[in-house]
């Protein structure tokens, strides 16, 4: 069985088959039953299920948020899309101080199962507020899962597990992994929350990588094992609660660690990865560990500044390389004058 | 405006609605070029609206707008070079290439900024009314909404806000039927919806035909007339209908969410055209004239594209700057 989906046709099938499955579950958000359907992830659902369980909405994120979560706690299971993560930033309170906090505060009491999907974009001039990667700010907050898919496989998955998860879940997902391909399995499966996935092994270094940038961090692997270097490339796949024994296992075996993450370095999710490995594999760590991921400023929407803001695979590897004290290299992928850096690929001719 | 000489008035009007459909229908002919790498929304179609409602201000007063914002930023009197510029990504973009179609800017203007996170400049228009009206400035703003963003939480938040401190503001909603492709029926109730919310709130609100250029300019020009006179806010709901696709240059009305029909029939109210012909009936202007009009504007237009193509891109020093002002 080796059948290939997109990323996106996987969230659609997770999605379809978890309506099929359970009548309680719903989607609801701008935009979902029409004719572009959330970059194909939901077409096709609104004939299927019906207009009640497959819901355009005001453009109301916050009190979306809120219904969503009261008909959570009544025992439906909603799905609410945001096309950006940008976009669901003005649901923030329902999310963190409401959603997160119901089962808690209640004496569990209450449960919250709902999913709230969100779009980190790239390229193409998004720029400061159509790109943003947040998912250390939902990570922050206990009570709340964030999951981040790299591969369609895991989309589905863990989409399915999301959605049978009693709690509130963040799903974020890439724009740059809608239109990737990998075997997808037909029948219904979910991916557990929580567990990392080894893409790759290896002996020198482990390279643990956040959703596109676990794509990054394998080729990056491909390059260094020309080299010599021998890589183990971590997708982490969920970002909490993370799979720290996965994660501590590798760092192990080969005391080097590099974390690769869509978001910004300072105070985000590598940040986290690479203090609670410090804390409990001090001993076995060779190198200081290495974070890779966006500078310190917002995005700029020039493609000529925003080149230069996304690390790519060629950064990975030199990073790498320095790490390990191997001669340094300009960049192990130049480009050409003619490459764009700011389409996922060619057939990709904006806007969004 | 019965007066020969609001003539020149009712010129002025005329060119500033023109300029801009010739603004957005150059963008849309070299958006296939593929060197135009951020997002636009056009606002062919919703020019009168735009026209009508910016030339009741004054140079002094402030515009804020959302993610269609060319042709607020242009009616307002930014700088079309620094505009197209931005939308090229270069160093002499209005906002250096940082911010793009969706973020322009022109202090000069008065056009104090654009986001694109719907209803997200609403309150802070109410914002820099307030500043107005705490230093006692001659000062009226106007912020730019869609019918989508009337939907958003601070919208209600900021009307009432606004009407409870009588800020100099108006509130020009642009209402042309959709937020992307989702319609009316499946966001909102009832036909004067909008005008009852702030009234519900105590603002004077109209609701007006917005394809009509002199009605929009009349209407802004006594909701202006009455901020700055210490009157209060008014809300404007001015009803229209984009051409375009929601984001991008081409045509939509393929794929399903509205019909070629209901397309054409606004295409009928064309408003440029309709006005056209109502100058040249009335003899306030002849076709040569106007004719004339269009063809200095193209010219202009193309001398913005070719500055913006000629630009050099911004320094790499520039990326990590102006994250904090000093
Ligand atoms: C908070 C938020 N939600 C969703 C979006 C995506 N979005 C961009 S424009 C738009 C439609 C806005 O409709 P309307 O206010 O009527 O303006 P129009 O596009 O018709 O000019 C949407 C939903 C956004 N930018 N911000
Ligand atoms: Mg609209």
């Amino acid at each position: 069985m080796d059948r290939q989906l997109k990323f996106s046709e996987a969230i659609l099938e997770a999605t379809d088959q978890a309506m099929g499955r359970d009548p309680s579950v719903y989607i609801v958000g701008l935009g979902v039953p029409d004719p572009k359907g959330i970059f194909g992830t939901t077409l096709g659902l609104m004939k299927k299920y019906g207009a009640a369980r497959v819901q355009d909405m005001p453009l109301s994120e916050n009190a979306m948020t809120g219904v969503a979560l009261g008909s959570a706690l009544v025992g439906m299971r909603p799905i609410i899309t945001h096309q950006r993560v940008d976009f669901a930033l003005v649901a923030m309170e329902q999310m963190v101080n409401q959603a997160a906090k119901w089962h808690y505060m209640f004496g569990g009491k209450a449960k919250v199962p709902m999913v709230v999907r969100m779009i980190i974009g790239r390229g193409w001039g998004q720029g400061p507020q159509h790109s943003q990667s947040l998912q250390a700010w939902f990570a922050h907050v206990p009570g709340l899962k964030v999951v981040m898919p790299t591969t369609a496989h895991d989309a589905k998955g863990l989409l399915a597990a999301a959605i049978e998860d009693n709690n509130p879940v963040i799903f974020i997902e890439h724009r740059w992994l809608h239109n990737i391909s990998d075997t997808v399995p037909e029948e219904y499966y979910t991916v557990p929350l929580g567990k990392a996935r080894t893409m790759c092994e290896g002996s020198d270094v482990t390279i643990v990588g956040t959703s596109y940038m676990a794509l990054e961090s394998l080729r990056a692997a491909k390059l260094l094992g020309e080299a010599g270097i021998s890589a183990e490339v971590i997708d982490l796949r969920t970002i909490r609660p993370w799979d720290v024994e996965t994660v501590l296992t590798s760092v192990r075996k080969t005391g080097r660690l590099v974390v690769a993450d869509t978001a910004g370095v300072a105070f985000g999710v590598s940040a986290e990865i690479v203090a609670t490995v410090l804390e409990h594999e001090f001993a076995s760590v060779k190198a200081a560990p290495i974070r890779i991921g966006l500078p310190d400023h917002p995005c700029p929407t020039s493609p000529a500044l925003a080149n230069s803001y996304y690390p790519r695979a060629g950064r990975i590897v030199l990073e790498v390389r320095r790490m390990m004290g191997k001669e340094p290299i300009t960049d192990a992928l130049p480009l050409t004058s003619d490459q764009k850096l700011d389409i996922p690929d060619a057939s990709f001719t904006g806007p969004f | 405006m019965s007066q020969p000489s609001d003539n020149r008035l009712r010129f002025k009007l005329y060119k500033e609605m023109l300029r801009i459909r010739i603004v957005e229908e150059t963008i849309a002919g070299y958006y296939g070029e593929q060197e135009m790498r951020c997002p636009v929304h056009l606002s062919i179609g919703q020019e009168a609206a735009e026209a009508g409602a910016c030339a009741a201000l004054e140079q002094r007063d402030y515009v804020l707008s959302g993610h269609r914002s060319h042709g607020h930023y242009l009616a307002k009197g930014g700088n079309l070079k620094a505009m197209m510029a931005e939308i090229y990504g270069k160093a002499t973009g209005c906002a250096g290439g940082k911010g793009g179609s969706m973020h322009l800017v022109d202090l000069d203007a008065g056009f104090l900024g654009a986001a694109p996170i719907v209803g997200s400049t609403i309150p802070i228009a109410a914002g820099v009314a307030f500043a107005a009206q705490m230093r006692n400035e001659d000062r009226v703003v106007m912020v730019f909404l869609g019918d989508g963003a009337t939907e958003t939480g601070v919208f209600f938040e900021s009307i009432n806000f606004a009407s409870l401190k009588n800020l100099p503001i108006v509130f020009l909603v642009e209402n042309n039927f959709y937020s992307v492709y989702s319609p009316m029926n499946v966001r909102q109730k009832g036909d004067h919806r909008i005008v009852d919310i702030a009234r519900a709130h105590g603002m004077e609100a109209h609701q007006a035909d917005g394809n009509d250029l002199e009605c929009v300019h009349q209407l802004c020009t006594q909701a202006v007339t009455k901020a700055r006179g210490g009157g209060g806010p008014s809300l404007l709901e001015l009803i229209t209908y984009r051409w375009r696709e929601h984001c991008g240059p081409g045509y939509d009305n393929d794929i399903g969410y509205r019909t070629e029909a209901e397309f054409l029939s606004w295409k009928e109210r064309d408003p440029v055209a309709a006005y056209e012909r109502k100058l040249i009936a009335n003899g306030v202007g002849t076709q040569p004239e106007i004719d004339r009009i269009a063809k200095d504007l193209k010219l202009e237009v193309e001398e913005a594209v070719s500055f913006a193509k000629q630009s050099p891109w911004p320094d790499l020093d520039t990326l990590s700057t102006q994250v904090y002002a000093n």
